[in-house]
């Protein structure tokens, strides 16, 4: 046995459970979830087989055909036919198919094998197979492709034992080309041949989602389950979290009460800790649990299958304003993080409608920007009841969300206008089978998204902190000065220069300051605040105490405007930075900078003038 | 007729697909996709808005079609259901 490296590629049609695979193999925690498309780019992953071999597989994204339609299937295409840069073809490819769905997945399978290289069929989901009745006679199957078949059920622990068997044996020999065929007509022949030999079933689809899918796509019902669903939850993120908010809030207070007790008050590390650890991480630590709640909603959505139906539901509304359905996917995405949804938009096969999902992808209201919205809302809007059921709280989140919505399909119609090349763009959608999430990957999930905001608020959002917090406290101020100290530090000087060019939309120095660091990432605005106004002198105002002090510092005015900043600013590099990476144009994020900013300065200005003028 | 004007729940067989220009990727797409010569396909729900897009059921798979996309498929149709 060889002691190099097999490499070994998965291939196989969308959402045939390829990252299910990989991940049980490699112990990976690549994304699966229940739509075509989720895997955009190769991923790595190393496997040692029970023979102590070594093994490197590759995740690829799912293609229908090496006839590549959209930069995700280009990848597969590229790194199948050894022309993937820097990477030569691989050694093996196990191509994977669903057993469910064999009339549509054996085309690519043949298509597959005409590449002329080693191949392993995989017929995944056979749990899901078994359930609805379909036998496949599998000895048959593997004479009539000439390739070993074997069963996997990629979600199932030890479900790719046959696979690991498979490929730790030998490395199968190659299937002449000269067998195959050529047209598409005949490709697809020789599936109907071979589904007629080698499988039966009993009826084509599984009766419940049949039955769900009257419901869910009906003209009517199906658009107000839509909304009902998106409603709820946005009010459940709002109203869910608020007694563990409390709860932590209340810890982190105590915490700083008593780590800084045993500090001499109006020292330095007293200060730093004080003033910026407690006051401005702590401001931002509040919101895991809204952020999780969210994540909850989102990840049960995509593992069950319903997205695509959204997106069914609401492609001619968005082809009307220059989008297209399969948008909805990367821009739902969105309301996590734009960077995720920004790369999902690689499934997209029009440019056109990939570039104007891009643009636009930053205008969803990702959760970063909850901590800001939270804060502003609970400071200044008043918690009372609307028509019996509603929350006003709630109903301004909701406002903000929609605001984002509304913009970005506005935005999104004026680029429709704008362009020239009013060709015809494709929808062409899978929608998969209903699955019921797993309750164990969905844990899973949280928690992962748990140790990133975790990582993120001791990361970037702590080094900025402090540095704010350095900022903010040198040079001290002169003997005999009345101010607090941080007016005569570099943070305020800078504060008040900025001042300037905000007044107009009501922004305070202690605003402009934390914009600065805040144009790293949104939520670091909170924790600027945070720090700014525990460093102003106020004396104790730990994170706790943040939304009571903005609401006696600031006007209303102020504070709508700030939140109308947030629903447009681009206050965040990384974004712009995968906006850059996912166009390979400069221009583009020179656009997309330009635009957001814009448009925020525009919004603030006249949500503070009218704000202003009412009051 | 064509697959776009198809009624909704009739069994239908494909009969071509016409390219709308000279190589048209959907329509090569569609063909990829199985919509070729003698397969049995499904109209099965249409979008809320204009009727469009179309649920299309081949095989065991459902694809959402816009009804341009589906006026590439000429069918026939057997029966409506
Ligand atoms: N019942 C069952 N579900 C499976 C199995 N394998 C994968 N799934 C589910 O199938 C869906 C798709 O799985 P993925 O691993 O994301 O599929 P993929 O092939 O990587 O998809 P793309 O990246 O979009 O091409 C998910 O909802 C999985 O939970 C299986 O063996 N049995
Ligand atoms: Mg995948």
């Amino acid at each position: 046995m060889s002691a190099a490296a097999l490499r070994i590629a998965l291939v196989g049609n969308p959402n045939c459970g390829k990252t299910a695979l990989f991940n049980q193999l490699t112990g990976g925690r690549q994304k699966v979830a229940n739509y075509a498309g989720v895997t955009v780019e190769r991923k790595e992953g190393r496997f040692v087989a029970p023979s102590g071999r070594v093994l490197h597989i590759l995740d690829l994204p799912g293609a229908y055909s090496f006839d590549a339609t959209s930069p995700d299937e280009a990848i597969t295409r590229d790194v199948c036919h050894g022309r993937y840069p820097g990477e030569a073809a691989p050694d093996l490819i196990v191509c994977v198919a669903d057993a469910t769905n064999l009339r549509l997945h054996l085309r690519f399978v043949l298509e597959v094998r005409r590449l002329g290289r080693p191949v392993v069929l995989a017929l995944n989901m056979m749990d899901a197979a078994r359930r609805r009745g379909i036998a496949i006679d599998v000895a048959a199957l593997s004479r009539r492709l000439g390739v070993p078949v074997v069963e996997t059920v990629a979600v199932k622990r030890g479900g790719a034992k046959a696979l690991i068997e498979r490929i730790d044996a030998s490395v199968p020999d190659i299937v002449p080309a000269a067998i195959d065929v050529a047209g598409v007509e005949q490709l697809h022949a020789e599936v109907r041949s071979i589904l007629a030999d080698t499988v039966t079933m009993a009826r084509d689809t599984v009766a419940i989602d049949d039955a769900i899918d009257r419901w869910v796509l009906h003209p009517v019902f199906g658009l107000a389950i839509l909304a009902t669903l998106m409603f709820f939850i946005f009010q459940a993120v709002f109203s869910w979290a608020q007694p563990i908010m409390d709860g932590i809030e209340g810890g982190i207070a105590a915490l700083g009460t008593f780590v800084t007790g045993f500090l001499p008050e109006g020292s330095a590390l007293h200060s730093l800790l004080n003033d910026g650890l407690f006051a401005g991480l702590g401001a931002v630590l509040v919101f895991l649990p809204q952020i999780l709640i969210l994540f909850l909603f989102i990840l049960v959505l995509e593992e069950s299958g319903y997205l695509p139906r959204a997106a069914f539901l609401l492609d001619r509304l968005m082809f009307r304003v220059g989008l297209t359905g399969r948008a909805f996917i990367p821009l739902l995405s969105s309301f996590a993080c734009a960077i995720p949804g920004i790369m999902a938009t690689r499934s997209i096969q029009d440019p056109r409608d990939r570039l104007t999902t891009i643009l636009v992808a930053p205008l969803m209201t990702c959760s970063a920007r909850l901590p800001v919205y939270t804060l502003l809302i609970a400071a200044f809007i008043p918690d009372r009841a609307v028509w019996g059921v509603f929350n006003l709280q709630g109903i301004v989140l909701f406002t903000l969300y929609f605001a984002g919505i509304f913009s970005a399909l506005g935005v999104a119609f004026v680029m429709k206008r704008l362009r020239k090349d009013k060709s015809e763009h494709a929808l062409i959608m899978e929608l998969p089978s209903y699955r019921l999430p797993n309750v164990r990957d969905i844990a899973l999930g949280l928690w992962e998204r748990a140790l990133i905001f975790l990582k993120r608020v001791g990361g970037i959002i702590l080094a900025l902190t402090v540095l704010l917090w350095f900022l903010s406290s040198f040079p001290g101020p002169p003997e005999g000065a009345t101010q607090p100290a941080i007016d005569y530090s570099i943070a305020g000087r800078l504060g008040r220069m900025l001042e300037v060019i905000f007044a107009p939309i009501g922004f305070n120095w202690q605003i402009c300051i934390a914009l600065v660091p805040g144009l790293a990432a949104r939520e670091v605005a909170v924790a600027a605040l945070g720090t700014v106004y525990a460093m102003s002198g106020s004396d104790d105002s730990v994170a706790s105490q943040l939304g009571p002090l903005i609401a006696n510092e600031w006007s209303l005015a102020t504070a709508l405007s700030l939140l109308a900043w947030y629903v447009f600013a681009p206050q965040c590099m990384s974004t712009l930075a995968v906006i850059r990476r996912e166009t390979n144009s400069w221009r583009n994020v020179a656009v997309a900078a330009g635009y957001l900013f814009g448009l925020a300065y525009l919004a603030s200005f006249a949500t503070y003038q009218i704000a202003r003028a009412l009051s | 007729m064509r697959l776009s004007d198809a009624p909704k729940g009739a069994n239908a067989v494909v009969q071509s697909v016409s390219d709308a220009h000279p190589a048209d990727p959907i329509a090569q797409r569609l063909r990829d996709l199985g919509f070729v010569a003698g397969e049995p396909v499904r109209l099965v729900a249409r979008g809320p808005l204009g009727g469009d897009p179309l649920l299309i059921q081949i095989g065991s798979t459902r694809f959402a079609l816009r009804k341009s996309e589906a006026a590439r498929v000429d069918v026939s149709v057997e029966n409506a259901a």
